[in-house]
């Protein structure tokens, strides 16, 4: 067995100083891998979350921020939008809303990534046996919980203001739930983001700015039809309006089958390409 | 253990010929030493030598484009899961979850070391109590100050009883007691049989802790021995003055060459000269003192000192290292 001396007396080390020891990762089945990935993503997960409930501010920002938008657009800019759907422009308007938000709540996961490489949390991590999933599928977990939160919360806030859905409680549930998904999908360009920018100060100033013109120049406020041509084809035919658009149909009723299939085309395109890059970025951090 | 590991007999850590580049930098030119099992390296270098990115190969973060490392027999590329298992990091920024408490970072490291939740609970309190952190466990970490924070980060990187431990520069921006305090505490883990390889600027800090030091440069080894070594490379003892005026100390220094076992070394920041004596010995301090009388020059704040090892770094590069030395360790 190995030479390796007994180290850390006063401590007694919790492994036996000789021998192999029995850490997932090596001569393991990849089941017992998956089950160890997960285990460390949880770990992170919950470390992620026990932070945001002690930090209120960043939790109440990250709902207030949207809770505003509903306010400014259903009372000052809704009376000159116009939009012929059941319940009137609140009824537009919260679809898009809840899309807008699921989109912009991605800027704390590139946020936090940037932050934890630049203080050399992910160093740390990297040179421990751990999973190397673990940094980014623990965040986006807790990521889901919290977009579900903030969905929820903004849900009530729209039904406050006059918001009602039109169909039945599956549609409401599976608008939540696309809201969700697509949230994490942009989360994964967002960490994408701050794994490859490595720097806080650098995705506080740039991190949001590619998603206004994604978000504004789509269907979420205003119809497309209103937008000078030239722009109407990239507003309709990019990833936020046709999420939104089916956000609408789920919301207060129309086509579902078409958008569902584009949205869900849409959704595992991102992944498919961001989760790849991130993973690599975070290899190389 | 598995692989080349099995029976280890060699150094804990062996380095051979490292070298990196990150686009057009030549962050590691040719770096090779050893570190026996159960001692403690110091890879002493100015900014930009070249210390964290050789920690950061042998930590298997970066992948080294020339050279070899091994940490206990283990490749740090080809094996680097293997390596995993065996060592520890606290790096050059403190990995520390400011808004968690510190029994918090620790149990999560301890979950992520795969613990298991008790002994992950156990660990951290062991650690807590052993870096005198104990009474502020249940606070956030943000709390902390600079040196709590630096020991928590050290703690972090023990959780998983590592055989090989790197540090580094762990004392940077701590004030001189806090330094001192995690000196003791780096000197009972070395005690504890713990390799540890140790990165640092402050040359006082690698004599008092390396059992042998490897002076980079450039992503070049310039020096490696036992720090008493390197010293007697040096040789003898230094005189070290201020001279009265201070605006004449270019003068004074010119009126010293010759005198003294090598050019006489002016430090313009603290209005200094010293002077190596080494094998001419006193009668080399009466010339010294003779000549700067005859000039009417007055000496101040005289002091005779065994050679520093920034008095080393002086002899082997031609240059100091001037950002190298903390202003707090300057008298
Ligand atoms: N990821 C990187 N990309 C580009 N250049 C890098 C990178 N990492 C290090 N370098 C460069 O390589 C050289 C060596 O850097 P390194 O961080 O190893 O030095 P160091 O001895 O640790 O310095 P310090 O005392 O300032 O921490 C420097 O010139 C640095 O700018
Ligand atoms: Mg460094």
């Amino acid at each position: 067995m190995s030479a390796t001396p007994v180290r850390d007396p006063g401590l007694r080390p919790p492994r036996p100083p000789a021998g192999p020891s029995p850490r997932p990762g090596q001569r393991s089945g990849p089941l017992r891998r998956l089950r160890v990935a997960l285990g460390d993503a949880l770990t992170l997960t919950r470390r992620d979350m026990l932070v945001w409930t002690r930090v209120p501010t960043f939790v109440l920002f990250s709902v207030i921020q949207p809770v505003m938008f509903v306010l400014l657009f259903r009372y000052v800019f809704g009376g000159a939008i116009h939009v012929r759907i059941p319940g009137g422009y609140v009824n537009y308007l919260t679809p898009g809303i809840i899309g807008q938000s699921a989109a912009f709540a991605s800027f704390s996961t590139a946020l936090a990534l940037a932050r934890e490489i630049q203080r050399g949390v992910v160093d740390r991590f990297r040179a421990m046996p751990m999973a190397r999933s673990a940094v980014l599928v623990g965040r986006l977990l807790a990521d889901g919980v919290r977009l579900t939160v903030t969905m929820l919360i903004l849900l009530a806030v729209s039904v406050a203001v006059g918001f009602r859905f039109r169909t039945g409680p599956g549609d409401a549930i599976g608008m939540v739930a696309l809201a969700v998904a697509f949230g994490l999908a942009i989360c994964t360009v967002a960490g994408f983001i701050g794994l490859a920018i490595r720097d806080e100060e650098a995705v506080g100033t740039f991190g949001l700015i590619w998603l206004f013109p994604l978000t504004f120049v789509s269907s979420a406020f205003v119809p497309v039809q209103s937008m000078p041509g030239w722009l109407q084809a990239f507003a309709k035919n990019q990833p936020v309006t046709i999420v939104i658009d089916e956000l609408r149909a789920l919301a207060v009723g129309g086509p579902l089958v078409l958008h569902g299939w584009e949205s869900a085309v849409w959704l595992a395109g991102i992944v498919g390409v961001f989760v790849p890059l991130a993973v690599r970025a975070y290899r190389r951090a | 253990m598995a692989g080349s590991g099995a029976d280890h007999n060699g150094p804990a850590v062996a380095v051979s010929s490292l070298g990196k580049r990150f686009g057009t930098v030549e962050a590691l030119r040719d770096v090779s030493f050893e570190v026996a099992r159960g001692t403690v390296l110091g890879l002493l270098g100015p900014n930009g030598a070249g210390k964290t990115t050789t920690v950061r190969i042998l930590t298997t973060l970066v992948r080294p484009d020339r050279g070899q490392a091994t940490i206990e027999g283990f490749d740090v590329v080809r094996q680097a899961g293997e390596v995993r298992e065996l060592i520890g990091l606290a790096g050059q920024s403190t990995a520390i979850q400011d808004e968690l408490t510190g029994r918090e970072n620790l149990e999560i490291i301890g979950r992520l070391a795969h613990l298991g939740r008790r002994r992950a609970r156990a660990r951290a309190e062991e650690l807590l109590e052993r870096f005198g952190l104990a009474e502020a466990a249940d606070r956030r970490a943000r709390t902390y100050s600079g040196g709590m924070q630096r020991r928590l980060d050290l703690a972090a990187s023990l959780v998983g009883a590592p055989a090989v431990l790197f540090l580094d520069e762990p004392t940077t921006g701590l004030d001189p007691k806090s330094r001192l305090d995690l000196w003791g505490v780096i000197r009972e883990l070395v005690a504890g049989g713990t390799t540890l390889v140790l990165t640092t600027q402050y040359l006082e800090e690698a004599d008092a802790l390396a059992d042998e030091v490897v002076v980079v440069d450039h992503g070049t080894v310039i020096a490696a021995g036992t720090p008493e070594a390197l010293k007697d490379r040096v040789g003898g003892a230094v005189l070290e003055f201020a001279v009265v005026p201070a605006a004449r100390l270019t003068e004074a220094a010119e009126l010293l060459i010759g005198v003294g076992d090598g050019p006489p070394v002016l430090d313009e920041q603290e209005a200094r000269l010293s002077l190596p004596l080494g094998r001419a010995g006193t009668a080399a301090v009466v010339a010294a003192l003779r000549r700067l009388d005859e000039a009417g020059l007055t000496i101040d704040g005289l002091a005779l000192r065994r050679p520093s090892l920034d008095d080393v770094f002086l002899t082997l590069t031609g240059h100091r290292a001037e950002q190298a030395v903390g202003p707090e360790l300057r008298r």
